[in-house]
């Protein structure tokens, strides 16, 4: 018996050690992401700002790790500014559409009958707007920044959230553990606030990071178009689309420094959303 | 007789999804405080006669829901109102780009179906081996890029490093347009190659453990008539539903793509409106794609019996 079990753990361990790895690399590059948002004025180098005509697009160099852009500004610096409105926005947009989904998710699914009816037609509503496309509504609507596409894609997100908490709230609804507590007299709605919701939210939570990747990059996309954080300031959409004319000049660090921080944060992001969803056993349902 | 009550079921929820989302698209501008000539007329100048056209083109003075069967009917018809920036029909100006956006989402769409495929069923027939896996990673490497990044990369390796394809517009029609069109249409594509290639591989390695593979394969059948006719067969359904979902995607995105290439599309229009403050056009793209989205959704959704009869006997295993 202990030989099978053993060659199972010795076939195993390679692929879990890598797992650990890539997902401990993804930690760090979040947490490296993280540090540079909570502290960028004392870890950059420059101020994000700093116009230096004298030295515009010099490459690499001791000075300028990374180089500077078409005014001489320090992209090291930019982009460790940029961090903030790249992790702060999503993050909004992730805590608002797992709040409200939670909530309509947990309704439509506990309550069923009309009310499940009527909050699945208006979520199939809502799915039919790309969530990209209602945050461009938003800003036609509401004028550029910030503000009204994050919520926006709040509202576009959240009946992913709210159509996946009604999937598991109505496969918990049936289970013995909920009936034994009705039939302690335990009222409905403290059943589902206090017993149902806590075995429901860890899947979510899992949901909810993945989608926090998606919004970065999309977020990123609405400023690169120049319809979310506008030009002067450090931001990786921003930046890039600043430096779009550069590129045909040859000048490619401007872009790809800030391409390479939303990829990078999208790829660690990602990676930590599966690892979570695959701890918690399972996963998401598709 | 019960496949027609389904597909009349099916497109009686069509219509009411359509229906909500142009009372989404048209009381969208109710949520703006104010008043609605100036908001309108935003960056312009309010002059008697901007302010009586505005007044006629939408019926201000009417009550709402009147504006809106007004605007319904004109769209039904297909008269989308003026373009403030054109001073012409929203309409001609849509149309006039439409040939642009149809290609590049066309041939995106050929690159994600022949990538996507090819890479999903090689990958599914060499299961757990080093190929497999490579497949994998590579495709959520791709997966990881978005069309913006994956534009400005092509437009500076192969555009301007390499100078074998042109980094800006459309091109003069025919060959042209076509060589124009393959840098934005990879860029485009990338990002869903990810998604068709991960669930022809889910699904063919599903079939692949089926029992009636194995049948098929004891029976002495060749290999490549198995996988054809028993394996790839079967695993259409999954396939073409993610197709469907995509197509929200590909338009979108095309804006992106088409405003980073200078294409004089749908898309740049799309984006170029909203910072020109043009809100009819805005409008207008807004629910053409909504309704493309929802409508090429409807349509695999009601062929889907058509290619896989089990699905019109109430879904049934797959």
């Amino acid at each position: 018996m202990t030989t099978p079990t053993m060659a199972v753990t010795v076939l195993r361990a390679p692929r879990a050690a890598r797992a650990d790895l890539t997902f401990g690399l993804s930690v760090g590059v979040l947490g490296v992401m993280v540090a540079a948002a909570a502290f960028a004025p004392l870890i950059a180098p420059y101020d994000p700002d700093a116009v230096d005509l004298a030295a515009f697009y010099s490459g690499p160099s001791a000075a300028h790790w990374l180089g500077t852009d078409a005014l001489g500004r320090d992209l090291l610096s930019r982009t460790i500014h940029g961090a903030r409105t790249a992790l702060l926005a999503p993050l909004a947009v992730v805590v608002i559409s797992t709040a409200v989904g939670i909530v309509l998710g947990l309704i439509a699914g506990w309550r069923g009958g009309w009310l499940d009816s009527v909050l699945g037609r208006l979520f199939d509503v809502v799915f039919a707007f790309p969530s990209l496309l209602l945050a461009i509504l938003a800003v036609a609507l509401f004028g550029k920044g910030l503000v009204a596409p994050v919520i926006a894609m709040s509202i576009a997100y959240a009946p992913f959230v709210a159509r996946l908490t009604r999937s598991l709230v109505v496969a918990e609804r049936s289970r013995p553990y909920v009936a034994a507590y009705r039939v302690q007299g335990f009222s409905p709605p403290w059943i589902a606030t206090r017993r149902v919701l806590p075995n429901v939210t860890p899947i979510v939570g899992a949901q909810s990071t993945l989608n926090f990747g998606y919004v970065l990059a999309e977020l990123a996309a609405l400023s690169f178009l120049g319809l979310g954080v506008q030009a002067p300031a450090a931001d990786w959409g921003a930046m890039i689309n600043e430096a779009q004319a550069g590129i045909l000049g040859g000048h490619f660090l401007p872009a790809l420094v800030p391409a390479a921080a939303v990829v990078l944060a999208v790829v660690a992001v990602n990676v930590i959303g599966e690892e979570y969803s695959n701890r918690i056993g399972g996963g998401a349902p598709a | 007789m019960s496949a027609l009550r389904r597909v009349l079921g099916k497109l009686g929820g069509l219509l009411l999804t359509l229906f909500l989302a142009s009372l989404l698209v048209f009381f969208s501008r109710f949520l703006v405080p104010g008043d609605p000539v100036s908001f309108l007329l935003r960056g312009r100048k309010p002059s008697p006669e901007a302010v009586a056209a505005v007044n006629a083109q939408y019926g201000l003075d009417l009550p709402p829901w009147q504006q809106y069967l007004s605007w319904i009917g004109g769209v039904l018809h297909g008269d989308f109102g003026r373009s403030l920036q054109y001073r012409q029909d929203v309409g001609a100006v849509i149309g006039e780009r439409m040939p642009v956006t149809l290609g590049l989402v066309v041939m995106a769409g050929l690159m994600i179906a022949i990538v996507g495929l090819a890479a999903g069923a090689i990958a599914a027939l060499n299961r757990g081996r080093v190929l497999d896996r490579s497949i994998l990673i590579g495709l959520t490497a791709l997966g990881a890029i978005p069309s913006f990044v994956g534009a400005i990369v092509l437009i500076a390796v192969f555009a301007v490093q390499l100078g074998w394809f042109p980094s800006f517009g459309s091109g003069d029609g025919g060959i042209d347009t076509l060589y124009h069109l393959v840098l934005p249409s990879t860029a485009l594509a990338l990002v869903f190659v990810v998604l068709v290639g991960k669930v022809t591989r889910s699904s063919m390695v599903d079939q692949l453990g089926r029992e009636h593979v194995e049948v098929a394969t004891s029976r002495g059948l060749r290999r490549g008539t198995v996988i054809r006719r028993h394996v790839f067969r079967n695993s259409i359904g999954p396939i073409l539903t993610v197709s469907g979902l995509l197509v929200a995607g590909l338009l979108v995105a095309s804006s992106i793509v088409e405003s980073a290439f200078g294409l004089a599309g749908v898309g740049s229009l799309l984006v170029q409106s909203v910072s020109r403050l043009d809100f009819p056009v805005v409008q207008a793209i807004v629910l053409l794609i909504v309704f493309a989205f929802v409508a090429v959704n409807a349509v695999i959704d009601i062929l889907e019996p058509v290619i896989d009869p089990r699905a019109a006997a109430g879904g049934g295993a797959r």
